[in-house]
């Protein structure tokens, strides 16, 4: 079928006529240029005219104007004059837009392949400005956090309640759920261990003390990642795309005062207290374990727990689940700040905040861990 | 599908392309427009005026099928849109181009990336050919060679240009077009004003314009609705120039003259 689209005859003034045939719509087959011009070329001498001869043409879109815009050039490389007046006049009209515009020059990209070398130095640049942009951004959060109390930073407290309230009494459900079950699964994990040297009582010890030293700061620091500092990071990249940063810029508002402090502040503020109620979440857990499977009376295992955290047990997860506070709330300003202004940029910052905040919760949960042990804390 | 009738546009234009019957639009209890009555006919460049929040991208938004109006129904022609079966609404959406007010590009996609989208999803194409067809699409709005700029490294008339290449894309029957001229200079947009003329020519598309330009209204219109704000109805229709020399309403003329006539 494919040579029924057109018809190629020589006429006898050294000119040639194409004859368009039948349907050249993009869902049709039509003659490929390749077997087109090798038709074309089967003449000795090249013609010095083309014409065209469109009365048995039928439907046409896109794809007639792909092999126009392609004859043209050939053409025009050949030094063939081509009268397009047997096209429809629609075709003529889209042909004359298509090559109106000249292709302006060096608007094209070149891809190049860089050298090893070039793409280990500007990944290590890449790195260097990293660290710049965060220890900078550091910096200007402290002297941000210094104008607050000298009661020169403005921001409106509106916001500061909403964030307090979204970052607060928002996400006691979800950190009450996960610290139950995790507080459960420590519970069955100790019962089954300790069962076997009758020790049953001891699994509210463990209990007790791993939620409170660690579990507890941990596991709500990892859900405000995720609940919080991502949807931090997604607020301020969407609105560095919409320009609204620039803006406040402009106007002389800090976007570090007005955007990031009330924010960092509510997560500060908010997550030793979800720590705390995690805490107790996570002893509950054990507690129904220790009850239901161990047949550890309420009160005992209630007073053992008492005899087994000290005040200085659940201080420890604070300071913990404070420094855990500043990291997750840094990382998603910090990424929401520095996004681009597209929205798979807004999708990289949220990730990677993500991915910052728990990389840096878990560093630091390591090494708290080892200075209070050595400490003897 | 373009096809050969369309080089006699003259013929065909008058069947009704578009009809808009009874048609009330609202956001759930708030109330945007009532009693729409209006036909959009084949080869037209169809002009919905008036002033600042009246509805008219709301109406530009049901006409493309976003929303379903609360009362009444709009006829593509002579089958209503919400009664289709939803592949039988996907195939006529993918007869339509939108333009959207401020381009709506995909940020994250270059530009030859965002024309070839809804070619490789609707169409068989080999990979050469959809390139071949962006390359086309773009030198179609003066574009040559910008392919593999993303939206945001290039200027706002570029972006709306770009922006009507990705409508282009798949010969859609019917471009809809929402402030083309909005946020372009005086030059920009009466170059933009041309293009639409000189595609509704060759690609014998039927055209719907949302704009409160005078200056595009008159050179390019040619069938037109009035939305008013206060009445919440259509208050006139017709060719926009004959409106200006014929209409009476005060509200119609006040806006047709740049407030110079009319009421009050």
């Amino acid at each position: 079928m494919q040579s029924q689209s057109l018809a190629i005859s020589y006429l006898t003034d050294n000119s040639v006529e194409i004859s368009l045939l039948g349907d050249w719509c993009l869902t049709c087959e039509v003659v490929t240029w390749q077997s087109f011009q090798a038709q074309f070329e089967q003449y000795p001498e090249p013609p010095e005219k083309i014409d065209f001869v469109s009365s048995d043409l039928e439907n046409w879109d896109s794809k007639l104007l792909l092999f126009l815009v392609k004859l043209d050039a050939y053409a025009q490389s050949r030094h063939i004059h081509v009268n397009w007046d047997g096209l429809p006049d629609g075709a003529k009209g889209l042909l004359r837009l298509a090559t109106e515009v000249p292709e302006r020059s060096g608007a094209r990209r070149r891809t190049r392949t860089r050298s090893l070398v070039y793409r280990l130095g500007t990944w290590a640049m890449g790195g260097v400005e990293e660290l710049t942009g965060l220890a900078t951004f550091l910096g200007e959060w402290l002297l941000s956090i210094g104008r607050f109390f000298t009661g020169r930073a403005s921001f409106r407290w509106v916001d500061f309640n909403r964030f307090l309230q979204s970052a607060g009494a928002g996400a006691l459900p979800i950190v009450g759920v996960i610290s139950l079950l995790v507080g459960a699964v420590l519970g069955f994990v100790g019962a089954v261990q300790l069962q076997m040297f009758g020790a049953q009582i001891y699994v509210a010890d463990l209990v007790g003390l791993g939620v409170v030293r660690e579990m507890g700061a941990m596991m709500t620091a990892i859900i405000m990642a995720g609940r919080t500092g991502s949807a931090y990071a997604a607020q301020l990249g969407t609105m560095q795309v919409n320009e609204e940063i620039d803006a406040l810029r402009t106007m002389g508002i800090s976007p570090m005062d007005f955007l990031v402090l009330p924010r960092t502040l509510a997560l500060i503020l908010m997550l030793p207290l979800l720590c705390l109620w995690s805490d107790a979440l996570g002893i509950l857990g054990g507690l129904l374990v220790g009850i239901s499977v161990l047949d550890i009376a309420l009160l005992e295992y209630l007073q053992q727990t008492k005899e087994a955290i000290s005040l200085s047990d659940i201080a420890t997860g604070l300071i913990k689940s404070l420094i855990f506070a500043v990291v997750v709330s840094l990382a998603g300003c910090l990424r929401g700040l520095q996004s681009g202004r597209n929205s798979a940029a807004v999708g990289n910052a949220t990730t990677s905040a993500m991915v910052t905040a728990i990389l840096l919760i878990v560093i630091w949960d390591a090494l708290t861990t080892i200075i209070f042990n050595r400490l003897g804390i | 599908m373009a096809n050969a009738a369309q080089v006699e546009i003259g013929n065909r234009s008058g069947l009704a392309h578009i009809e808009v019957r009874g048609m009330t639009m609202a956001y759930g209890d708030f109330l945007i427009q009532k009693d729409l009555n209006f036909t959009i006919n084949q080869g037209d460049i169809f002009i919905i005026m008036g002033g600042s929040g009246c509805g008219k991208s709301t109406l530009l938004r049901h006409l493309v099928g976003l929303h379903p109006p609360a009362v009444g129904e709009v006829l593509y022609q002579g089958s209503s849109f919400w009664q289709l079966a939803p592949n039988e609404r996907n195939a006529l959406m993918r007869r339509m181009g939108v333009l959207y007010q401020s381009g709506a590009l995909w940020t994250a996609m270059t530009l030859a990336e965002n024309i070839a989208l809804p070619l490789e999803e609707y169409t068989s194409l080999m990979p050469a050919e959809v390139n071949e067809l962006v390359s086309y699409k773009l030198s179609l709005v003066g574009l040559k060679g910008f392919e593999d700029y993303y939206p945001s490294e290039i200027s706002g008339g570029m972006q709306k240009r770009a922006a009507l290449a990705r409508a282009m894309a798949l010969d859609p029957e019917t471009l809809f077009f929402d402030e083309p001229s909005a946020g372009l200079d005086p030059v920009s947009a009466h170059l933009l004003d041309d293009l639409i003329l000189e595609l509704r020519d060759s690609l014998g598309a039927t055209i719907v314009i949302v704009t409160h330009e005078l200056a595009s209204i008159f050179a390019v219109g040619n069938n037109s609705v009035f939305l008013d704000a206060a009445s919440k109805t259509m208050i006139a229709e017709g060719d926009p120039k004959r409106l200006l020399a014929e209409t009476d309403n005060p509200i119609v003329r006040k806006f047709l003259t740049r407030g110079e006539e009319g009421y009050p």
